[in-house]
């Protein structure tokens, strides 16, 4: 057997990527205390010169590489450059807020680097091996940042329960791909494909490894009932770090279901169109009813992350190229709006103080207009009112499962989603018509994180005006 | 020659102790982070089983590949585990539930 030198070039922003961290990682100890912005804009540069070289790479169209375990394609692409741009915002909302707790630290960076290299190679396996390996670096990074705040104990609960729930899901979800090594073979999802679809569909043992995968699959994405872990950690965590664990991993997520359910067992859609349609339901339904209770911001966006998940689902499971596109296109909506909601928690947080219970925002309309108008969008656009953004993924979504036929699955979609309605409401109730209590947090925060903020919800109206260049994009990244 | 089912019915058992184990276990965390170890071992007898019948490398080296990744989840697992013990004095999973709604 002769050695044959891959083929480099798919992989280039990968390799670009480890290499800056290692020296990241290297640098960032030979910094004192006061020059530690040297790493935080070192880190923003990564991002950039990674975007610059995944765009650059966008024109190549499919290759495989590295004897056929990682795979370029315009999905793999469009992904990558949303997670880049999403990580990169968080650590810019993350600076002042990080540094007011003394966790101005090159391991936040370096972690979320580490993390953003994950979820590359997730995105981009083409085997068993790189999606477990991609998702385990993603992973081990975010179990490490949640516990970042090392006094805090409420952040090491959190980190603890996230930690064996995590693994645990990663324990089943191998058991079910060394299942399916059994079955097929192989480990190339596109050797996979081919071998499950030529079997008989009621084999046995295939159920038994598609049942693992789907619910390894479901505890990453956070669907219920496979979501326990979710709202603990987002409340439990820094919010600079939920900020970071409710974005871009989500695109991820999306990209390993993609992965393992249509490239790798595209065949047996029947059979995981059932078992998604179980999660969808539950999801929305436990997600929207759940967080009417809540009183802490975090928590109540956390529950409205998992009845997200029910929407993306629903794209998914109608098993079309426009139902991929439309699912891809809610992730990415909600990746952005997601990062306003709770970048709106870091705003208002300052030293010593976290403003993660709706109580806070009581009468911010008197205290900051432009600020409460900021996260009037963003309500509106979770909650789905059109014209903003959230309106258009949540109708790509509808469309999609009514192509497929999904009337009633539909009908529950928009009930849920009028009941979810009421909790996204209330908090602008909150904002403009209570009055504010004596010392409630004024917004103190630096120029550079009000400014990006105010774009990222204006973009929520102006790409909710204009829709269609995105959805477009997904559509062609799909095609 | 040992046929290759007795091999994944061990591994079965091995998955649905660890898998007992975990929900089971009301006391320590440090038998938690135990089960989610074994929990790793049980796919590996599956993977080195089924590569052994295939006669296929792959799954071998997959099985390299767990065993690295498990060494370094044991390493943040135990790292977690030893902030959390400073900060409650206790590694009770019962006590675990300050977060709660």
């Amino acid at each position: 057997m002769n050695f044959v030198m891959p083929d480099f070039m798919p992989a280039l922003p990968e390799m670009f990527l480890l290499g800056m961290v290692c020296f990241i990682l290297l640098l960032d100890l030979f910094l004192s205390e006061r020059s530690r912005v040297v790493t935080y804009l070192l880190a923003q540069s990564t991002l950039l010169g990674a975007l610059l070289l995944t765009v650059s790479l966008y024109e190549e169209g499919r290759a495989l590489t590295f004897s056929d375990t990682f795979v370029h394609d315009p999905m793999g692409s469009v992904l990558k450059v949303f997670i880049y741009l999403a990580t990169f915002l968080v650590f810019l909302y993350a600076k002042d807020y990080l540094r007011a707790r003394n966790m101005f630290k090159g391991e936040f960076y370096v972690l979320g680097l580490f993390g953003v290299l994950g979820m590359n190679v997730l995105v981009s396996a083409h085997s068993l091996l790189t999606i477990y390996l991609g998702l385990e670096l993603l992973s081990l990074s975010m179990y490490a940042m949640v516990a970042l705040q090392r006094d805090s104990v409420q952040a090491s609960e959190a980190a603890m329960k996230y930690f064996v729930l995590g693994a645990m899901a990663s324990a089943m979800l191998l058991y079910g791909m060394s299942m399916l090594y059994g079955i097929t073979g192989s480990l190339d999802l596109g050797q996979i494909n081919t071998s499950t679809a030529a079997m008989d569909n009621n084999s046995m043992l295939l159920a038994f490894a598609l049942v693992f995968i789907v619910i390894g699959v479901a505890f990453k994405l956070g669907a219920v009932p496979f979501h326990m872990w979710l709202p603990d950690v987002y409340h439990g965590a820094p919010t600079a770090v939920t900020l970071y664990l409710s974005s871009a991993p989500k695109l991820a997520a999306f990209a390993m279901m993609m992965r393992l359910l249509v490239d790798g067992l595209g065949g047996l859609q029947e059979q995981w169109e059932g078992m998604l349609i179980l999660l969808t339901v539950l999801s929305l339904a436990a997600g929207n009813i759940i967080a009417i209770a809540q009183t802490n911001l975090k928590r109540m966006l956390a529950y409205s992350a998992i009845s997200h998940v029910g929407f993306l689902l629903l794209g998914v499971l109608s098993g079309t190229q426009a139902g991929y596109a439309a699912a891809m296109f809610y992730a990415i909506v909600y990746v952005i709006m997601g990062l306003g909601g709770f970048g709106m928690i870091v705003l208002m947080s300052r030293a010593g103080f976290e403003a993660d219970s709706i109580e806070d925002f009581k009468g911010l309309n008197e205290r900051s207009p432009w600020f409460a108008l900021m996260m009037l969008i963003l309500m509106f656009s979770m909650a789905g009112v059109p014209p903003f953004l959230g309106f258009w993924s949540k109708l790509a979504v509808i469309q999609a499962a009514l192509g497929a036929d999904l009337v009633w699955l539909v009908a529950v979609a928009v009930v849920f989603s009028v009941i979810g309605a009421f909790y996204y409401l209330r908090v602008v109730k909150v904002m403009y018509f209570d009055k504010a209590d004596v010392g409630a947090p004024t917004v103190s925060a630096g120029f550079d994180l009000r400014v990006v903020l105010s774009a990222n919800s204006l973009a929520v109206l102006g790409l909710g005006l204009f829709p269609g260049s995105l959805l477009a994009l997904c559509v062609a990244a799909l095609a | 020659m040992i046929p290759l089912s007795n091999y994944l019915i061990l591994g079965a058992i091995l998955f649905c102790i660890s898998m007992a184990g975990v929900f089971i276990n009301r006391k320590n965390l440090i038998i938690l982070l135990m089960c989610v170890e074994l929990m790793l071992l049980a796919v590996n007898m599956n993977f080195i089983a089924f590569s052994h019948y295939l006669g296929d490398t792959g799954g071998q080296i997959f099985v390299f590949f767990i065993l690295t990744v498990a060494a370094a989840e044991a390493a943040i697992g135990l790292a977690i585990l030893v902030v959390l013990f400073r900060n409650r004095r206790s590694i009770n999973v019962a006590d675990l539930d300050s977060l709660k709604g």
